[in-house]
């Protein structure tokens, strides 16, 4: 049990909880996440752990509403109690000063990005972050980001907002500006396999956080396996940041739509039951 | 040694005993044929999560019961690994004293409903009886008295809470909650501890509740164990895992004197062969996991599971049993086993393979999979095969199978569970820098007192022993909290 102690809307479909666990606050470093579970019939799902607070006894989550079990997160208060919540789980991110770091986020990937753009730039990185997306009402954490980065770009597929063309268009710019040491890119899996190819290009060492579907989270299932580098790997004991050079994005991908039409129908008939 | 069987030997010169014995002659006893179990319909029990065995009426645990000779020497209590005085539990359920039945099970297991039900009776206590060795007969029907008298006992709604020495207030801590923690967990609370069992997942039971299916051991009869556990002050700690959630320096801190280490072999083994990555190929701890801890069947549950039409199955033991089944119960058309040696080598137990035949599931062993097919999508339809025949013996002592070069062919399928054995869970020696582990990564233990290279944590079950079984896991549990006691009285006493 962990009882939801500060709730804020970043954005209609972005939203901070602040939790309490204690335990967990203790124990984590930056890049690990939980699992959380709400009710009995509840499904696990992984969340990064934004921030914690070891006095207070809290951790932080950044969580974008995209189906069933995010949505219901979304309808919890202040006071309200979250059932299960496990962790930390994964491998910490190794954050260290490198000189000048590129970081790409999309879609869902851009809230388990926060954190790592906050250390990154704590350490002491010039941090250049690129969030993208299709159109204009899809970017989310915009103001935070700014806060933690040297500059942020803005790009999306129609132009409706900040520059028009793909991630990678921006991350060509800044690449061919200055000396990029290092990139981390998270979001959908086809965003950052083509962000992988560009930084290859160019010889850039590249990070990629992989968001698989999970179940247990202690590698004990296998649902989030991929292949890195010709190896089976686990992304929630040996990940979640991987090589991004050596991920076999195509398989992640068609991995991540194995539940697609039933995530689908779910959701339908979850917003039915919430207009009813 | 000497004492059991001076204990044996008493116990059965009681006047009770005597007068059974005495009630009916050993001729007719062993002329009558075991009782059968009633079962569910095959066809009715294949659709759903209803239990297979239906339990013996008390009319024939009775008539089953006095089958029993009530040997001299019972070699069956020789074949159980936690050494349940057997021909006591099953002459109390002659005499009709189920109750008494249910407490002898009690004095040495704190499972029998569990045991009574999923125990490979058939190489273990049966394997041992007086009619197997000697009589070259059907043995006692063991198992299903264990189970009976474990049943009435639960249904008569008054379960014994065991017998607590007063609160030492020396806290220990259980890591994981399977058979084997929860064994530990009870004795250390009968001895008098301040005990608190950590459990990674969100449910307690382990293997009990993610693994084996309802149909075979329903979780409700987990749960009133729990709870019998709760009252005897015993405290249940889920989504923590140590070594994550807290280290093991940090449950010191709190106060905690000694640890035993019940964290399983929950790791998937795959078989690296191509194409096992594809959509619909999951571990067989997926899939169970999925369908027996999140209820993913239940459309009223938020977690998916595929559901699919033609389900292969790879693999021999109990999990690719419990796998198949469940997919036949979840709607697949054709359910199907691959296993690369025969049925003989199988090491399922012979009632679930028994079971699966008449749910109509298919078998199709002495054979390997050797590369898995996708459609577009990336969700796998076809699958190559290849024959095998069986050569000398391996280590294990089964023929080893070989593949039939040229035998290749393929088979369509759209979900497959690969079932080929786990690995030991590593949370706990990645923990523990000292923690002495086999190449295997298994931790090494004393056998008497199952202490670890760290004096203060102790180990057993699956960590212990790779894949084994629950009765063995219960066992190891006893003799780790057995060993813990000593230590810490020990300890107690040196300073
Ligand atoms: C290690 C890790 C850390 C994560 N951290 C965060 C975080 O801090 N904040 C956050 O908002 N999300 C995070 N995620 C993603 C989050 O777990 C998923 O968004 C969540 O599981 C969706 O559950 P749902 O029931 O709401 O939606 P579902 O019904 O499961 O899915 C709805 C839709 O979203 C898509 N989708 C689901 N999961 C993913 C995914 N992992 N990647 C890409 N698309 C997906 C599905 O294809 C589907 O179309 C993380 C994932 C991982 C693996
Ligand atoms: C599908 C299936 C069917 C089976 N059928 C049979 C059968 O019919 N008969 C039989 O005798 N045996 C059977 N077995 C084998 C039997 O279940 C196991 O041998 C037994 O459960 C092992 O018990 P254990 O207590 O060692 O571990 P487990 O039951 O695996 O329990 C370990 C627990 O520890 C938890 N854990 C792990 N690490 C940590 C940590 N760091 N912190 C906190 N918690 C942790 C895990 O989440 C888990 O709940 C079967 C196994 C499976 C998978
Ligand atoms: S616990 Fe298992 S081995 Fe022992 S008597 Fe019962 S069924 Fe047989
Ligand atoms: S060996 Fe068989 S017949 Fe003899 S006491 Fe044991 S169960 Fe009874
Ligand atoms: S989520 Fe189950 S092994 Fe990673």
């Amino acid at each position: 049990m962990s009882k939801i102690i500060e709730k804020e809307f970043f954005s209609k479909n972005v939203v901070k909880l602040v939790l309490e666990a204690p335990e967990i606050a203790r124990s984590r470093k930056p890049g690990h996440f939980v699992i959380i579970k709400i009710g009995e019939k509840g499904e696990r799902i992984p969340l990064t752990i934004a921030a914690a607070n070891e006095k207070e006894g809290t951790i932080t989550l950044v969580v974008q509403k995209v189906g069933v079990t995010t949505a219901k997160l979304f309808e919890l208060e202040v006071g309200d109690e979250i059932s299960d919540v496990v962790g930390p789980l994964g491998q910490a991110t190794h954050i260290e000063k490198v000189g000048t770091v590129l970081c790409a986020g999309g879609g869902v990937g851009v809230a388990p990005m926060l954190p790592i753009v906050e250390g990154l730039k704590k350490a002491g990185n010039r941090v250049i972050t690129i969030l993208a997306a299709r159109t204009k009402d899809l970017i989310i954490l915009e103001e935070q980001m700014k806060e933690h980065s040297d500059e942020v770009i803005i790009m999306t597929d129609d132009g409706s907002y900040g520059r028009q063309g793909l991630v990678t268009a921006g991350m060509e710019e800044v690449i061919n500006r200055e000396k990029v040491n290092m990139a981390v890119t998270i979001g959908p899996a086809i965003m950052m396999k083509f962000a992988a190819l560009t930084t290859k290009k160019y010889n850039i060492e590249t990070v990629a956080s992989l968001n698989t579907i999970m179940v247990d989270g202690t590698g004990m299932c296998g649902a989030c396996r991929v292949n890195v580098g010709g190896k089976t790997k686990f992304v929630c004991v040996d990940g979640p940041e991987f090589d991004a050079h050596q991920v076999d994005f195509d398989e992640m991908l068609s991995r991540l739509g194995a539940y697609k039409d039933q995530e689908v129908a779910a959701y339908q008939k979850y917003l039915e039951t919430v207009e009813v | 040694m000497e004492n059991i069987i001076e204990y044996l030997k008493e116990e059965r010169a009681q006047d009770w005993r005597n007068e059974l014995r005495k009630g009916m002659k050993a001729k007719e006893r062993t002329s009558r044929i075991r009782v059968s179990m009633p079962e569910e319909d095959p066809d009715v029990r294949n659709k759903s999560r209803i239990e297979v065995n239906i339990g013996l009426a008390a009319e024939n645990a009775v008539l089953e019961a006095q089958r029993c000779i009530d040997c001299p020497d019972p070699t069956c209590i020789t074949g159980c690994p936690v050494g349940i005085n057997i021909p006591k539990f099953i002459k109390k359920i002659e005499a009709e004293d189920f109750a008494g039945a249910a407490v002898t099970l009690k004095e040495t297991n704190a499972l029998p409903a569990v045991c009574g039900r999923v125990c490979p009776q058939e190489k273990q206590c049966e394997l041992n009886c007086f009619y197997t060795v000697k009589l070259k007969k059907t043995p006692v029907a063991i198992g299903h008295l264990e189970r009976f008298a474990a049943d009435w006992e639960r249904n008569s709604g008054q379960m014994a809470v065991p017998k607590t020495e007063k609160l030492n207030n020396i806290k220990v801590a259980v890591i994981g909650s399977g058979p084997a923690g929860l064994a530990a967990a009870g004795d250390l609370a009968k001895f008098g501890y301040d005990v608190t069992v950590f459990e990674a997942l969100h449910e307690i039971g382990g293997v009990l509740k993610y693994g084996i299916p309802e149909f075979r051991l329903p979780n409700e009869l987990v749960d009133t164990e729990i709870e019998i556990m709760r009252q005897m002050g015993i405290k249940f700690k889920t989504n923590f895992i140590v070594g994550k959630t807290a280290s093991f320096d940090d449950l010191k801190k709190d106060g905690f004197q000694a640890f035993f280490v019940g964290s399983g072999a929950g790791l998937p083994r795959f078989m690296n062969i191509p194409g096992e990555n594809y959509n619909g190929i999951f571990s067989s701890n997926e899939y169970l996991t999925r369908v027996n801890l999140m209820n993913a069947a239940d459309p009223e549950y938020d977690t998916p599971v595929i559901s699919g039409n033609s389900v292969a199955v790879i693999g021999g033991g109990n999990t690719a049993m419990d796998s198949v089944r469940t997919a036949k119960r979840l709607g697949a058309k054709d359910s199907m086993i691959i296993y690369r040696r025969s049925e003989a080598e199988m090491p399922a137990r012979i009632e679930e393979v028994k079971h699966a035949k008449e749910e109509g599931i298919i078998f199709m062993n002495l054979h390997s999979p050797l590369e898995y097919y996708a459609d577009e999508n990336g969700r796998v339809n076809r699958m190559k095969v290849q024959k095998m025949e069986l050569g000398t013996p391996d280590s294990s002592g089964r023929r080893r199978p070989v593949p039939i070069e040229g035998s290749e062919f393929m088979v369509d399928v759209d979900t497959v569970v690969v079932s080929v054995g786990v690995s030991p869970n590593p949370l706990i020696p990645k923990a523990l820098a000292n923690l002495k582990v086999t190449d295997w990564g298994t931790i090494v233990v004393d056998k008497d007192s199952m202490q670890s290279s760290i004096p203060e944590v102790f180990a057993g079950g699956d960590i212990v022993r790779g894949g084994a079984t629950v009765i063995l896991a219960m066992g190891d549990g006893r003799t780790a909290a057995a060993g813990m006691h000593k230590y810490i009285q020990e300890k107690i006493k040196a300073n």
